[in-house]
């Protein structure tokens, strides 16, 4: 394991098993995440972020779930291969997790400092009263106010934002080494969202954590991570730092994200282009290039057989499509794209 | 955006418009309160705002799925709150609504051409072959093909859902179509999709959408004038590039900062306003103007009185003591004392 990686996943297969058959929603997933980085994985909805995303930490129900094959290194540890017993002292404490819905994360029976306190009390041994002080200082941290009497309240006393904080507060009270985030402001209003956007950057800066930030939402991608990895069907297609997937994307699917995108600071009279099309069924998948169905500029070795990873410009940027084969012929990206970046 | 520069025909007048809803006993939440404006024809007005701000419910008000508490709604010069028999009928179909989630708004026991020909059965348009080629046709108009029109919604995806809910909406030849979150539901590449074809379909039909959203950046894209809305009250409304590129009131100043821009660079310069606190809540608004509370400009008179709906400039409303003289004259004679 590289000495600056904080976790590296390598060739990560999960399925699931249904009435319909095997559902493969993660098929060979390959990422590293840098000490102190922030890494966004991208892509729609049943893409497979959230699967892998709960696969780091172990949470998929099995069954019907399963870790086919794979590597998850974290710490010197392959985590497919922790008994679960250890899996627990990892979970909360070196790993922890921001979830979509803080309405449903949170436990509606049990005050947020109790909450905070759990975690603590388990994974630092800490004593009820030093716990209590740390849980505050939690609060204080995530910017809740008066939090005295916040300390005492419940869940359902707290606004969307608010919950949202308490459940960041929870998730590093144990100051863990990598942290989590699935869809953290999706749920969010805007002017909410940016508070938490905000707090996130502030605490990134403060507490030197791994993120590892899952979202469909390309401005928040471009508001907070350093490193991109975009996924399409259960697979990682293209992976870049943010400026290299913004100026100088290089996989169509990746366009296409881009392209359909209005942008709130563009006079946009042109139409948008979407990509067309519906992504495929992965009770079973396509044979080649997932997304050969969809794309402009798909050939016939598209459909049959799935484009090696290949690295372009610079050692970050990494690729799968064919297109970046010697013998395919040259395409530049659609110009709603390159116009869009500022360089 | 050259509809409303022609300042053609009003299609639907809102004046003054409360909808209220009783919470127990005492509590009232007053979900629109007092809001005025107009939709031209052949033009979309966007209504955007965070959740809880009253959008759907204006929407819901207009089409008379709720009874306004006070004030009128006005529809080809009409009022719309006494309509019976015929003309009520008349004003459903002139009138269509999309909405949100495209799983909750399909019955899931009636195949799609039914979903699609129920308003022709209602109104009586088509029948047999006739109605049978009507589907056909819409299926084809929103991008789905006739094999689509004996299955059963659960057999779509979000997209393709979202699109038989419109061929439903387009089916009795509306004029109007009040859009309620359409695409909020679907993913990045869908909602360009939907996007696309809603602009389509008015190009060529003539029709007006009031559309209502909480993503900034695809109201923008579709509509011609925007409005703001927060608590229960329009704060803002004008051309949308110009609400843009000159926002007048605090809210909305806020409200563009706040949306993340897809381009790394021009993140890391943009300065954000950050909003303190939460949305208060509608049962026990603040006095004066509602939004003081988290406004970052705030002034005394603020607290005491309720700015006027005012077109500052022209087609540019607001509703701001920081645009209004005589506030701020008063404002100005309260710090000398």
């Amino acid at each position: 394991m590289d000495q600056n990686n904080m976790l590296e996943v390598r060739d990560l297969h999960v399925s699931f098993q249904t009435y319909n058959g095997e559902v493969q929603a993660v098929r060979g997933v390959t990422f590293d995440v840098k000490k102190g980085e922030t890494v966004a994985i991208v892509g729609e909805s049943g893409c497979g972020k959230s699967v892998t995303s709960q696969s780091l930490m172990r949470l998929i129900p099995q069954p019907p779930g399963q870790i086919k094959s794979g590597e998850i290194w974290f710490d010197g540890k392959d985590l497919t291969q922790v008994a679960e017993k250890d899996m627990e002292k990892i979970r909360g404490k070196d790993i922890a997790m921001i979830f979509q819905d803080p309405m449903t994360s949170l436990n509606p029976t049990m005050t947020v400092g109790k909450q905070i306190m759990e975690g603590l009390i388990k994974h630092q041994n800490m004593g009820k009263d030093q716990a209590r002080e740390r849980a505050l200082e939690m609060l204080r941290l995530v910017g809740i106010p008066s939090p005295e009497s916040r300390i005492h309240q419940y869940p359902h006393q707290f606004s969307g934002g608010m919950r949202q904080r308490a459940m960041i507060a929870i998730a590093l009270a144990c100051a863990p080494k990598l942290l989590i985030a699935d869809e953290p402001t999706t749920a969010l209003d805007v002017t909410i969202q940016a508070q938490i956007l905000e707090l996130m950057n502030d605490l990134k800066e403060k507490l030197e954590t791994s993120i590892i930030l899952i979202t469909h939402d390309l401005g928040v991608v471009a508001d907070v991570a350093d490193r991109v990895v975009v996924m399409y069907a259960g697979k990682v297609i293209e992976t870049g730092t943010v400026e290299e997937i913004f100026y100088r994307p290089r996989h169509p699917y990746t366009w296409g994200l881009m392209g359909s995108m209005p942008r709130l600071d563009l006079e946009q009279e042109k139409e948008l282009t979407p990509i067309l099309g519906t992504p495929p069924d992965l009770l079973s998948p396509p044979k080649g290039c997932p997304f050969a169905a969809r794309c402009k500029h798909a050939m016939k070795v598209c459909q049959q057989e799935m484009p090696e990873t290949t690295e372009v410009d610079s050692e970050t940027h990494k690729v799968n499509c064919w297109l970046e084969h010697p013998m395919a012929p040259a395409v530049e990206p659609p110009a709603e794209v390159v116009g869009g970046g500022s360089k | 955006m050259s509809v409303t520069k022609q300042k053609v025909e009003k299609i639907l007048e809102v004046n003054h418009v409360k909808k209220h809803f009783k919470m127990g006993r005492n509590q009232v939440v007053k979900a629109v309160d007092n809001i005025s404006f107009d939709v031209y024809k052949g033009e979309t007005l966007g209504l955007v705002g965070e959740s809880g701000c009253g959008k759907s419910t204006i929407g819901r008000t207009i089409i008379r799925l709720y009874d306004t508490t006070d004030g009128e709604i006005r529809f080809k010069g009409e009022s719309t709150r006494n309509l019976k028999g015929k003309d009520l009928k008349k004003f459903n179909r002139e009138m269509q609504m999309i909405f949100q989630d495209p799983y909750a708004s399909l019955n899931p026991r009636m195949t799609v051409a039914d979903i699609i020909a129920e308003g022709l059965d209602i109104h009586g348009l088509a029948q047999g072959e006739e109605r049978r080629q009507k589907v056909t046709e819409l299926l084809k108009t929103v991008g789905l093909n006739e094999e689509h029109a004996d299955r059963f919604p659960h057999e779509f995806s979000g997209g393709q859902r979202q699109r038989i809910g419109i061929a439903r909406a387009l089916a009795v030849d509306p004029e109007f179509i009040i859009a309620d979150e359409p695409i909020s539901a679907l993913d990045v590449s869908i909602q360009a999709q939907v996007v696309n074809l809603m602009k389509k379909l008015q190009r060529e039909k003539g029709l007006t959408y009031l559309f209502i959203a909480h993503d900034l950046s695809m109201v923008k894209y579709i509509s011609d004038r925007i409005g703001v809305m927060y608590l229960g009250n329009l704060v803002e409304l004008a051309d949308s590039q110009e609400l843009y590129d000159h926002p007048l009131h605090p809210y909305t100043e806020a409200l563009l900062s706040a949306v993340p821009i897809p381009d790394p660079d021009v993140e890391k310069e943009r300065e954000r306003i950050i909003l303190k606190g939460d949305v208060p809540s509608p049962i026990n608004p603040p006095s004066g103007c509602r939004f003081r509370t988290r406004c970052p400009k705030v002034m005394d008179i603020c607290a005491k009185e309720t700015p006027k709906w005012q077109e500052v400039k022209p087609m540019h409303w607001v509703a701001c003591h920081l645009y209004q003289e005589e506030s701020l004259k008063k404002e100005e004679g309260n710090k000398n004392k």
